[in-house]
C-alpha cells in the first residue's frame, strides 16, 4: 500500500486532537478503526496531509446502557463490541441483528459505529440502524459540544455536517418507551460485502398498537433513506397484514436505487419490500404468540 | 564396505511416506510460520522500485505524454514510455498465441489498465507519486466490450497496428466432421438447443505478479526473480525477445502465492523491469498492486457458446454442433498449445459415446484486458465441460428423461476403451457409470426427488444438478502439444547422496500443489528412500532441468512420470551396486521396497542406502561413480480423470437467493499419491467452481470500465458462505502412466460450475427458464422467475448513470 505522503499524530487528550484538527485546516482527518479511511488512502482517493489517530483517547471506548434504556456508543466502540453486547440487544434488537451482518469478523474487530456514521457510505449499515432508532451524534469542537440528530448529520454520500475541527465523540440511541421490536435484513452477495439492499426496522408497541416506528434503508439511494412514509403507515395501528403491506409499499416507494452490477433498480425496490414485509411479519407473529 | 546381514524386509510404504500416504505438506512448515520466500521478499543491494502508469480509459489515441514533472521528483531514476521502449525494439512483444502485445503503449491504448509508462525510483512511494505526475493526453475512441459490438459492420478497428487486419476477428477455426454431423441432425428425432455466456473470470492468486530484475554489467548475467509458473519458458522468451544469451539468463521462481494460470504469460511489467535494470545497472523490483493484477493480467473464459444436440427418441445422442465466439480482449494472448486456437474446447463430450460432432470457433478483439489463460483448467476445458453438461441437461429435459438416466445411457462403457471421442481425442480408461452411481447413492437421489416434489407443494423451489466429465490433462505428447514450437514434455533429475539422502529437481513449478511433498513420495515409492530424506527443488533455471512448468494439471501426468522414470534409472544402477556388494550377478538380485536381496537367499540383502554409500565409496571396477539420473518424459497421451459432481439447492423465490443444501463430489484421478493433498485440491477447486457459479465475474460498463478491479467487486468466497463438500473416490489407474496417476488439480473447478447451475435450473424448471448466465446472482435468478425467461449476463452491465 503506497498512499500519498502524510503526517501522523496520536494525541492523548481530546483537546489535543481537536487542536490538531483545527491546525490542520481541513487537510487533517480523524483515524478511528481505519476500515474505510485506510482503503481509500491506499487507492489515493483520500489524501489527507495529517492523520489524527483517536485510538489513544481515554473514555471513547465506553458502551453504556442507562436506566431509561438510552444507549451511548463511544467513538471507539467496535462493531464487534456491539455484536457481543447482549444487554444492548435486549434493549434494541435491531442493533443485535445488524452487527453480525457488517463486513467480516476481521473488519468488525477494528471498525467503529461512530466511524461508520462519519464515513456516511450510502451502503453503510449503521446509519440505517441509527436512523430507524432516531439516534443522534455528539460532536465536540473548539467551541464545545453539540448534539446532531442523525438525519441532519449525514449530508450526502460520504459527507457529514462536522466542522473540520470537530470530533464525533459518541452516538446516542434514545431509550424506548414501550415494548421494542424490529430487525435488520441485508442482501449481500458474500460475507463482507456491502448491502445490495438493506432494511432496518425499529418499532415500539403498546399492546398490539404501534406507538413509534422507524424504517431506514441502505444501499438504495445516495444516502441512507429514512422511509418516514413507511413508519407513518404503522403508527397508531396494529401490525395487520394490511398495515404491513402499506409499510412495505411505502418503503419500496421511498427507495431510490440505481441499477448496477448488484441488480436493477426494480429488483432492489422489490428486495426492500420483501425485507420490510418479512421483518414486520415476524414481529407480528412473535407478539401474537407472546400474547 | 562389508555386506551386512539383513535385518529388515520390505519397508512399510505408508510409514516411509510413499504412495498413498496422507503425508503432511512439508512446505507448510515454512508457510504457516510466515517464513515463505516470495518475490517481494527478495531485497538486493541498491535495488530500485518500479511502478506502472495505466490507462484510465479503454480505447483512446495517445496524443501526448509529458513526463517532465515526473523526472523532476527527487529519487526518480528513470521514466520509460512506449517511445523509449521502441528505440530498443521492445514497445511490442510476442504473445503465447502468435499475436503481438504492447509492452508500453505507443499509438493507442486498447483497454482500461493498459501499461502506458513506468517510473523507476528509489522507493515505491516516489515511483507512485511520479506516475501521478505524468500527464497523458488521450483522444477517446468508441469502445467495444463484447463480440456483438466487435463484429458490427461499423465497429472501430481495434488492431489498426496490424498490417492487413481489416476487422476485429482474431481467428476462425473449426474441428470435427461437418458432413457427418449434418447427417446426424437430419436423422434426429429431437434437436435440443442452448445458448450461454461463460463470463470473464480472473484467477486472482493472492500474490499478485512481480519481478526483481538484476542485470550485472560486469558478468553480463541477468537474474530475474519472478512470479512464473513456467520459468524455463520465460528464459527462452527472454533470450528470444530481449536477444540475450540464454546461458546468461537465470530465471528464479521462488515461493508462489498461487498461480491458477495467471502466472503463465509474460507480462509487460516483467519486460520493463528487465530493461530498466539493464539501463540503470541496478536491481529493479516491480510488484503489481491488486487492481493492476485484476484489470490487466490473464483472465479466464469470456466465451459465448451456442450449440445443438441431435437426439433419438430413445435418448441416444447422435451428434453435436457447437459454435463459440470468444472475447480475447485487445491482444490475442491466450496461453495454449499452438495447434489449437480455442484451447481444448473440443475435448467436450469425451465421456459420452457420440458418433460425430462439429465445432466452429471465432475469436474477436475487444477493448478489454488480454490473455485468456487456463484459469485452473487445461486450456478452455472449463468452458468445454460447462457447455457439455448444460447441453446434456437441456437435452434430458427436452426428451423428458431423467437427467441421471440420460447420462448413464450415453456414457462410454467401461469395456469400450480406448475410445475415440467425437472430436478425435483418444481416451483410455474410466468407470463413468460407477462414479455416477456412487454420487447418486451418496446424495440419495430418489429421496431428494421425493423431497423436492413434496416441497414444491408448499411453493418451495428445490433443485438437483449433476455434472460429469472427463478432462484432458497433462499436455503433451510432443507430437500434438507445443507452446511457441517448444514441445510439451517434462523432466526430473534425481541425485542420491552417499548417506542415502537425495535431492530431486524438476522442470515443473509448484505454486500450492504440494510438489515438495508428493514428488518425494513418488521417489519413496520407487526407491524405498523415506520421503523425508528427499529434498525437492524447483523454479531456478540454473539448477532445474528444462521443463514446461506447472499448469493444466500437467505436473503429475508429465513431471511426475519423469520422476518415476529417473528413480527407475537410479534403481537400475543401484541394482548393479547391490550385485557387487552381495557378490552375485545382477540377474540374481531381487527387489522389495527399500532393499535388494539374493533371490536364492532372501536374508542376504542390502538397503538402498547401502547401495548409495557404495556408489561413492565402493563401486565395482568399470562402473561410473555416483548415483544420479535424469529423465525427460514425453507422455504417450493425455490422462483422462473423471469427475461426477452433484449439488442440491433451494431458491428463495422472493429474493432469488439460493443456498447449497448438499454437494457430493466423486473423483477418479487414478492412483492417488497423497490422498490428503488430492482432497485439498478438490475442495479448493470446488470453492472456485462455487465462486464462478454464484458471485464471480469481471464485467464492464459501456465505456469499458472494468467492474471487478478490487476484492470488494471481484468476490472471492470465504469460509462463511462456502458449502461443505462431501468427497468420494473411485480409482481407475491410468494405463500408460508409470504410477497409474491422472491429473486432478483442476477437475473440480472444471466440472463443478455446471453442477450448481444445473441445480438452480432444475429448481427453475417449469418456470419457463432455460438458462441464466453465471454468476447466478440473486437478481438474475429473481429476474428469470419474474419474466419466466432466460437472463443473459453479457457486458455491458446495465447501469444508471
Ligand atoms: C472489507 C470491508 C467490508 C466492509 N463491509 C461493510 C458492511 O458490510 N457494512 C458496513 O456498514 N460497513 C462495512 N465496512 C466499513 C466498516 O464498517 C468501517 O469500519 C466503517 O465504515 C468506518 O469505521 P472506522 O472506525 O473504521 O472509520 P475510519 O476508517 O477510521 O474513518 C472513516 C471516516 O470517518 C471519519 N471518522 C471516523 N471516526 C470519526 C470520529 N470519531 N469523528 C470524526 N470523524 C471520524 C474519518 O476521518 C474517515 O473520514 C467494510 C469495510 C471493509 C474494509
Amino acid at each position: 500500500m503506497y498512499p500519498s505522503r502524510f503526517a501522523y499524530e496520536a494525541p492523548r487528550t481530546l483537546d489535543e486532537a481537536i487542536g490538531l484538527l483545527h491546525d490542520g485546516a481541513g487537510e487533517a482527518k480523524v483515524l478511528a478503526g481505519g476500515q474505510s479511511l485506510v482503503p481509500l488512502m491506499k487507492l489515493r482517493f483520500a489524501n489527507p496531509e495529517l492523520l489524527v489517530d483517536i485510538n489513544n483517547l481515554p473514555g471513547l471506548d465506553r458502551l453504556e446502557t442507562l436506566a431509561d434504556g438510552t444507549i451511548r456508543v463511544g467513538a471507539l466502540v467496535r462493531h464487534r463490541d456491539l455484536e457481543r453486547a447482549g444487554d444492548v440487544h435486549r434493549i434494541q434488537p435491531v442493533v443485535g441483528a445488524a452487527a453480525p451482518l457488517i463486513a467480516d469478523p476481521i473488519v468488525r474487530t477494528r471498525g467503529t459505529l461512530v466511524g461508520s456514521l462519519c464515513h456516511a457510505d450510502p451502503q453503510g449499515d449503521w446509519a440505517a440502524v441509527v436512523t430507524a432508532l432516531r439516534g443522534y451524534v455528539v460532536a465536540q469542537g473548539p467551541g464545545g459540544r453539540r448534539e446532531i440528530p442523525i438525519g441532519d448529520f449525514v449530508t450526502g454520500p460520504f459527507q457529514n455536517v462536522l466542522a473540520h475541527d470537530e470530533v464525533a465523540v459518541e452516538a446516542v440511541l434514545p431509550g424506548p418507551r414501550h415494548t421494542v421490536a424490529g430487525g435488520f435484513l441485508k442482501l449481500e452477495r458474500r460475507v463482507g460485502d456491502f448491502a445490495t439492499a438493506g432494511t432496518a426496522v425499529a418499532i415500539e408497541l403498546d399492546g398490539d398498537r404501534v406507538t413509534r416506528a422507524g424504517i431506514a434503508l441502505t444501499g438504495v439511494g445516495s444516502r441512507t433513506v429514512d422511509a418516514t412514509g413507511a413508519a407513518e403507515a404503522l403508527v397508531g395501528r396494529a401490525l395487520t397484514s394490511e398495515a404491513i403491506a402499506a409499510a412495505a409499499d411505502a418503503a419500496a416507494e421511498a427507495a431510490q436505487p440505481t441499477a448496477d452490477h448488484r441488480g436493477s433498480a426494480a429488483y432492489k425496490k422489490h428486495v426492500i419490500h420483501t425485507f420490510v414485509t418479512r421483518i414486520l411479519t415476524r414481529v407480528s407473529t412473535t407478539s401474537e404468540q407472546a400474547a | 564396505m562389508t555386506v551386512t546381514e539383513p535385518t529388515s524386509r520390505a519397508l512399510d510404504e505408508i510409514k516411509i511416506g510413499g504412495m498413498g500416504a496422507s503425508r503432511r505438506r512439508v512446505e507448510d512448515n515454512r508457510f504457516i510460520r510466515g517464513k515463505g520466500h516470495y518475490v517481494d521478499d527478495v531485497v538486493l543491494p541498491g535495488m530500485l522500485h518500479m511502478e506502472i502508469l495505466r490507462s484510465p480509459v479503454a480505447h483512446a489515441r495517445i496524443v501526448s505524454i509529458d513526463a517532465s514533472a515526473a523526472w523532476e521528483i527527487p529519487g526518480v531514476r528513470l521514466v520509460l514510455t512506449g517511445e523509449m521502449m521502441a528505440t530498443r525494439n521492445l514497445a511490442w512483444m510476442p504473445t503465447l498465441s502468435y499475436d503481438t502485445q504492447a509492452v508500453l503503449a505507443t499509438d493507442k491504448v486498447r483497454f482500461q489498465g493498459q501499461e502506458v509508462a513506468a517510473v523507476i525510483a528509489d522507493d515505491p512511494y516516489i515511483a507512485k507519486d511520479a506516475c501521478e505526475a505524468i500527464v497523458v493526453e488521450y483522444e477517446q475512441l468508441p469502445v467495444i466490450v463484447n463480440p456483438t459490438q466487435s463484429l458490427a459492420p461499423d465497429a472501430p478497428l481495434i488492431r489498426d497496428d496490424k498490417v492487413g487486419q481489416v476487422d476485429n476477428v482474431c481467428f476462425t477455426w473449426q474441428v470435427g466432421d461437418q458432413d457427418a454431423t449434418d447427417r446426424a441432425f437430419a436423422e434426429a428425432d429431437v434437436v435440443s438447443r442452448i445458448e450461454m455466456h461463460y463470463p470473464r473470470s480472473h484467477p486472482s492468486p493472492l500474490e499478485t505478479c512481480g519481478s526483481v530484475a538484476d542485470f550485472d554489467r560486469a558478468t553480463g548475467k541477468l537474474t530475474v526473480y519472478m512470479t512464473t509458473q513456467a520459468p524455463h519458458i520465460v528464459r527462452a522468451a527472454v533470450a528470444l525477445i530481449a536477444e540475450l544469451p540464454e546461458h546468461l539468463i537465470r530465471i528464479v521462481s521462488p515461493d508462489l502465492g498461487g498461480g491458477f494460470g495467471n502466472k503463465v504469460p509474460v507480462y509487460p511489467g516483467y519486460v520493463i523491469s528487465i530493461l530498466a535494470s539493464i539501463l540503470t545497472e541496478r536491481p529493479v523490483k516491480w510488484i503489481e498492486d491488486r487492481t493492476g493484477n485484476l484489470i490487466s493480467t490473464g483472465f479466464g473464459r469470456d466465451v459465448y457458446l451456442t450449440g445443438e444436440m441431435a437426439l433419438r427418441k430413445d435418448g441416444r445422442i447422435l451428434g453435436v454442433r457447437m459454435h463459440t465466439d470468444s472475447d480475447h480482449g485487445a491482444f490475442f494472448g491466450d496461453a495454449q498449445p499452438s495447434k489449437f486456437k480455442i484451447g481444448l474446447l473440443h475435448s467436450a463430450f469425451a465421456c459420452y459415446d457420440i458418433p460425430t460432432a462439429h465445432l466452429t470457433a471465432r475469436g474477436v478483439y475487444t477493448n478489454k484486458a488480454p490473455g485468456g489463460v487456463a484459469y485452473r483448467c487445461s486450456f478452455r476445458v472449463t468452458e468445454a465441460m460447462f457447455f457439455q453438461e448444460r447441453m446434456v441437461q437441456a437435452a434430458a429435459d427436452d426428451l423428458g428423461m431423467d437427467q441421471a438416466e440420460f447420462r448413464r445411457l450415453n456414457f462410454v462403457r467401461d469395456d469400450d476403451f480406448p475410445h475415440r471421442t467425437p472430436f478425435g481425442f483418444l481416451t483410455d480408461s474410466g468407470q463413468y457409470a460407477k462414479c455416477l452411481q456412487v454420487g447418486l447413492d451418496a446424495i440419495d437421489y430418489e429421496g431428494f426427488l421425493r423431497e423436492k416434489a413434496e416441497a414444491a407443494k408448499n411453493g418451495r423451489l428445490l433443485g438437483i444438478g449433476i455434472s460429469c466429465m472427463t478432462e484432458p490433462l497433462g499436455a503433451g505428447n510432443s507430437r500434438e502439444y507445443d507452446i511457441l514450437g517448444i514441445k510439451m514434455f517434462d523432466s526430473a533429475e534425481l541425485r542420491v547422496h552417499m548417506t542415502g539422502k537425495a535431492i530431486l529437481r524438476t522442470g515443473a513449478k509448484t505454486q500450492g500443489q504440494g510438489h515438495e511433498t508428493t514428488w518425494a513420495q513418488i521417489v519413496a515409492h520407487e526407491l524405498g528412500i523415506p520421503a523425508e530424506d528427499i529434498l525437492v527443488e524447483e523454479g531456478d533455471t540454473d539448477t532445474a532441468p528444462f521443463g514446461m512448468g506447472t499448469y493444466a494439471s500437467r505436473s503429475t501426468p508429465v513431471a511426475g512420470a519423469a520422476i518415476a522414470m529417473a528413480a527407475r534409472k537410479v534403481k537400475a544402477k543401484a541394482r548393479q551396486l547391490a550385485a557387487h556388494l552381495l557378490e552375485v550377478s545382477e540377474e540374481d538380485v531381487e527387489w522389495e521396497l527399500g532393499r535388494f536381496y539374493v533371490r536364492s537367499a532372501p536374508d542376504r540383502g542390502v538397503s538402498i542406502q547401502e547401495c548409495a554409500m557404495a556408489a561413492y565409496s565402493n563401486m565395482p571396477d568399470g562402473l561410473e561413480p555416483g548415483l544420479e539420473a535424469n529423465a525427460y518424459y514425453d507422455p504417450p497421451n493425455l490422462t483422462w480423470p473423471f469427475g461426477c459432481y452433484i449439488a442440491t439447492v433451494e431458491i428463495d423465490p422472493a429474493t432469488g437467493v439460493w443456498d447449497v443444501l448438499r454437494f457430493v463430489a466423486v473423483d477418479d484421478c487414478g492412483v492417488r499419491i497423497n490422498p490428503m493433498i488430492v482432497e485439498g485440491q478438490i475442495m479448493g477447486g470446488l470453492t472456485e467452481a462455487y465462486a464462478m457459479a454464484s458471485m464471480q465475474f469481471i464485467t464492464f460498463d459501456a465505456d469499458g470500465n472494468c467492474i471487478g478491479s478490487n476484492f470488494m467487486d471481484y468476490l472471492l468466497p470465504t469460509a462463511w458462505e462456502t458449502p461443505g463438500w462431501e468427497l468420494h473416490e473411485v480409482v481407475t489407474p491410468c494405463p500408460h502412466h508409470p504410477i497409474g496417476a491422472k491429473g486432478v488439480g483442476e477437475c473440480a473447478t472444471v466440472g463443478g460450475p455446471a453442477a450448481f447451475v444445473n441445480a438452480v435450473m432444475d429448481a427453475l424448471k417449469g418456470h419457463g427458464v432455460r438458462n441464466v448466465d453465471m454468476p447466478l446472482l440473486p437478481d438474475r435468478v429473481h429476474e428469470a422467475l419474474q419474466t419466466r425467461g432466460d437472463v443473459s449476463g453479457a457486458p455491458p452491465i446495465r447501469t444508471d448513470r
